[in-house]
C-alpha cells in the first residue's frame, strides 16, 4: 500500500464522516435539552433535496447550503409543534417527521433525479496542504470539513463554557427546576430543536451537493439514524462524536478499501454495504451494555415532555 | 388573546375517538392545498386520489389486497407499542420473512405437497421473528436501544434481498433481472374471489385482528404488557416481568410482519424481487396509531392508508405527479393525528395575555 493510498483512504474517511459530525452534534444539542427528535433521516434528507434544487437553479453551492439549514430548520419547527407546543409523544412526533421527510424529499425530487452539479473544488489551505499523506487528507478538503471541525468546539465551548449552554443542559437535566428559576423551558428546546433541524438540514446539503453530488431517492441511506445512534456512543460529549464519526465514515468507505488494497477476495457488494449498519449495531451493544454508562451522560429528561405552568 | 391548553382531570375518551377523525379531515384539507399549490385543481385532485381507487369493485378488491400486508404488521406492531416497545423495523421484518417462506417456495419448486404453502407462511413468520429477536435480545441482554437497532435492521434486510436476487437466487433464465423465478400454482395462496387478487392472506389478517383483540383484552399477558406501557413501576412492582413484554411485543411484530411478507411474495408478485414493500412496514406504524392500537380501529385505518398508495398510483397516471405523493400524505396524516391528540389530555382555552 502506497502512501497516495493512505492519503486517499485518511480523505474519503473525512468526507464520508463530516456529514455525521454535524448532524450528530446537532442532535446532541437537542438531546441535552432534553428533547429526543428522532426525525434526523427525514429532514436530512429534506435539506439535502432542497439544496440540491437550490444549488441547481442558482449554481451556488453556498445558497445550496443555505437552503438545505433553511429546509431542516422548517422541518425541525413541525416537529417542535408536535412535541413541544402539543406536548405529543417524542418519540412517535420524530419518526412521523422522518416518514414525512423522507417521503417528501422523494415527492420534490422526482424532477431532480437526472440531473447533475458539477463537482466543486476544494478549498486548500495555504501552506498546510503541502504536508506529505496528511496535506492532502486533511487540508485540501470541502469547506464543510473545516467547518465541522470548528463546529465541534463550538458545540463544546457552548455547553460547557458558556451560560447558555448551562441554562440548556439545566433544562435537559431537570426542566422543572429550570422553569422555577425563570428560564423559559419551552423557548429554549425550541431553540435547540432548530439548532438540531439547521445542522441535520446542512448534512442532507453536504450529501447531495459535495458528496454525491446528485440527487436521488432514499440517497441519506441511514445516516440520520446513524447520526442519532453517534450520540449515544459519544455519551453526549461532542469530542466523542468526532472519533464515533470517523469511525462509521471508516466502516462506509470500506468497499474502496478492498478494492484498493488488491485483495483478491470475492465479497459480494451487498455484505460490504451493509458494514456501516451492523457496525452502528454493534457500538450501540457496546456502548449500551453498561446500563450506568447510560443513565450517568443521558440528559435526565430526555424524551419527556413538558407542560408549562402547570 | 393565546391559546391554552389547560390539563384534564381525565383523559377525554371521547376525543380519543374523535381524534384520528380530526386528523383525516385536516388530511384531506391539506391535499386539496397541496393539489391547489400544485397547480391542480383540488376537487379534481381530492377525486382523483380518494374516490377514484375505490370506484368500482375491482378497485375495492385492489384496496384489500393492498389493506392486507398493513393489518398484519400493524396489529403486530400495536402489541409491542401498547408496551412502550418501539419495533420500527417490521419493514425489515417484513423482508425476511418474505426471504425465508420464498426460499422454501424455490427449494420445492413443483413439489405435490399440500404442506408446501402452510410451511411458507410458517417460515414466513418465523423469518421475521428471528430478525426481530436480534432487537429483542440486544434490548433485553445489553440495554440497547430497540428503536436504533430494529432500524439498523431494515436496511440490512434490503441489502439481503438485494443480494440474493443479484446472487444465488436470481432466475437462470430472467435475462439477468434481479428475481427469482416466479413461484409455481403450488407455493401461490389461493384467490379468494374470482376476478381479483385478493388472496386468502386476507384471512390471515383478519385471524390476526381477532387474536391480537383477544390476546390485549382478554389474557393477563397482554394486560401486563398494557400495564408495562401505561405505568412501568406499577408494573415492576407487581412483579411483571418487563423483558417478556419486550420479547412478546417484539416476536408479536415480527411473526405478523414476515406473514405479510411472504404473503407479497407468494401473492400478488409470485416471485422475490428487489421491490417487494413499498415500505409497508413504516406505513404500518401509522395505521397503529391511527387506529388506537385498537384491531377494529387498526382494520379501518389499514384501508385508509391502502387507499393513500392507491391515490398515488392514481396521482401518477392522471394528475402527472410523482406517487410519491402517498408519503408525504401519510406523514402529514401521522402528524395530525399526533397534533389532535393533545385534546385527549387537554382542554384547549382562550385566555387573555398577562403582561
Amino acid at each position: 500500500m502506497g502512501l497516495d493510498f493512505i492519503s486517499s483512504i485518511l480523505f474519503a474517511t473525512i468526507v464520508a464522516g463530516t456529514p455525521l459530525i454535524i448532524v450528530a452534534l446537532g442532535e446532541l444539542v437537542t438531546e441535552k435539552s432534553g428533547v429526543l427528535n428522532l426525525g434526523a433521516e427525514g429532514t436530512m434528507s429534506v435539506g439535502a433535496v432542497a439544496a440540491f434544487a437550490v444549488a441547481h437553479h442558482t449554481g451556488s453551492p453556498a445558497l445550496g447550503i443555505l437552503a438545505g439549514m433553511g429546509a431542516g430548520m422548517f422541518m425541525s419547527l413541525l416537529f417542535g409543534l408536535s412535541a413541544l407546543t402539543l406536548m405529543a409523544n417524542q418519540v412517535a412526533s420524530g419518526l412521523a417527521l422522518s416518514i414525512f421527510g423522507v417521503g417528501l424529499s422523494a415527492f420534490i425530487g422526482k424532477s431532480y433525479e437526472s440531473v447533475a452539479l458539477a463537482s466543486v473544488d476544494p478549498i486548500r489551505i495555504p501552506w498546510l496542504h503541502r504536508i506529505p499523506v496528511l496535506g492532502p487528507s486533511l487540508f485540501a478538503q470541502q469547506g464543510l470539513v473545516y467547518f465541522s471541525w470548528i463546529l465541534i468546539a463550538a458545540v463544546a465551548w457552548f455547553l460547557y463554557r458558556s451560560r447558555a449552554g448551562l441554562v440548556l443542559r439545566a433544562v435537559g437535566e431537570s426542566p422543572v427546576s429550570a422553569h422555577a428559576i425563570g428560564h423559559g423551558v419551552v423557548r429554549i428546546r425550541y431553540q435547540a430543536v432548530l439548532f438540531g433541524g439547521a445542522m441535520a438540514g446542512i448534512g442532507g446539503a453536504f450529501l447531495s451537493v459535495f458528496y454525491t453530488p446528485m440527487w436521488a431517492e432514499g440517497m441519506v441511506a441511514g445516516r440520520g439514524w446513524i447520526a442519532l445512534s453517534l450520540v449515544v456512543f459519544a455519551t453526549w460529549r461532542p469530542g466523542r462524536v468526532m472519533i464515533g464519526a470517523y469511525l462509521f465514515g471508516g466502516c462506509m468507505i470500506t468497499q474502496m478499501f478492498v478494492q484498493g488494497s488488491g485483495a483478491r477476495i470475492a465479497i459480494p457488494a451487498q455484505f460490504l454495504s451493509s458494514i456501516p449498519y451492523v457496525a452502528t449495531i454493534v457500538v450501540l451493544v457496546l456502548i449500551s451494555r453498561n446500563r450506568g454508562t447510560i443513565r450517568l451522560n443521558s440528559p435526565a429528561s430526555l424524551g419527556q415532555p413538558f407542560l408549562p405552568d402547570a | 388573546m393565546w391559546l391554552k391548553f389547560e390539563p384534564r382531570a381525565e383523559p377525554s375518551r371521547a376525543m380519543a375517538y374523535l381524534s384520528p377523525l380530526l386528523a383525516v379531515g385536516l388530511m384531506f384539507l391539506c391535499g386539496m392545498i397541496l393539489f391547489y399549490i400544485l397547480g391542480k385543481n383540488p376537487v379534481e385532485g381530492f377525486r382523483v386520489f380518494f374516490m377514484n381507487p375505490v370506484k368500482d369493485a375491482y378497485g375495492v378488491a385492489e384496496l384489500f389486497l393492498k389493506a392486507t400486508p398493513l393489518m398484519l404488521c400493524a396489529v403486530g406492531l400495536s402489541m409491542g407499542f401498547k408496551a412502550n416497545v418501539w419495533n420500527i423495523g417490521a419493514e425489515g421484518q417484513l423482508l425476511i420473512g418474505a426471504l425465508a417462506g420464498g426460499g422454501l417456495a424455490l427449494h420445492f419448486e413443483g413439489s405435490p405437497s399440500p404442506f408446501l404453502l402452510p410451511a411458507m407462511i410458517l417460515a414466513g413468520a418465523l423469518g421475521g421473528m428471528a430478525w426481530a429477536a436480534i432487537p429483542a435480545f440486544l434490548r433485553t441482554r445489553f440495554n440497547a436501544n430497540e428503536i436504533l437497532t430494529s432500524l439498523m435492521l431494515v436496511y440490512v434486510a434490503e441489502l439481503m434481498v438485494s443480494w440474493v436476487v443479484h446472487g444465488p437466487w436470481k432466475d437462470p433464465d430472467g435475462f439477468n433481472f434481479p428475481q427469482t423465478r416466479l413461484f409455481g400454482a403450488e407455493a401461490t395462496l389461493p384467490i379468494l374471489l374470482e376476478g381479483t387478487r385478493v388472496n386468502a392472506a386476507l384471512i390471515f389478517a383478519l385471524g390476526a385482528l381477532v387474536a391480537g383483540w383477544i390476546f390485549m383484552n382478554r389474557s393477563f399477558m397482554g394486560y401486563q404488557m398494557k400495564v408495562a406501557g401505561q405505568a412501568e413501576h406499577a408494573g415492576r412492582y407487581a412483579g411483571f416481568s418487563a423483558k417478556r413484554s419486550v420479547w412478546i411485543g417484539m416476536l408479536a411484530g415480527g411473526a405478523m410482519a414476515g406473514i405479510a411478507g411472504i404473503s407479497e411474495v407468494a401473492g400478488p408478485i409470485g416471485q422475490i424481487t428487489e421491490h417487494i414493500s413499498p415500505g409497508y412496514g413504516f406505513a404500518a406504524m401509522i395505521v397503529a396509531f391511527v387506529g388506537r392500537l385498537n384491531p377494529i380501529g387498526i382494520f379501518f385505518s389499514s384501508l385508509l392508508m391502502a387507499l393513500l398508495y392507491l391515490g398515488g398510483e392514481q396521482a401518477q397516471q392522471y394528475l402527472n405527479l410523482p406517487s410519491s405523493i402517498s408519503k408525504v400524505f401519510q406523514g402529514m396524516l401521522l402528524f395530525f393525528l399526533l397534533g389532535s391528540d393533545v385534546f385527549i389530555h387537554f382542554r384547549p382555552r382562550l385566555v387573555r395575555r398577562r403582561k
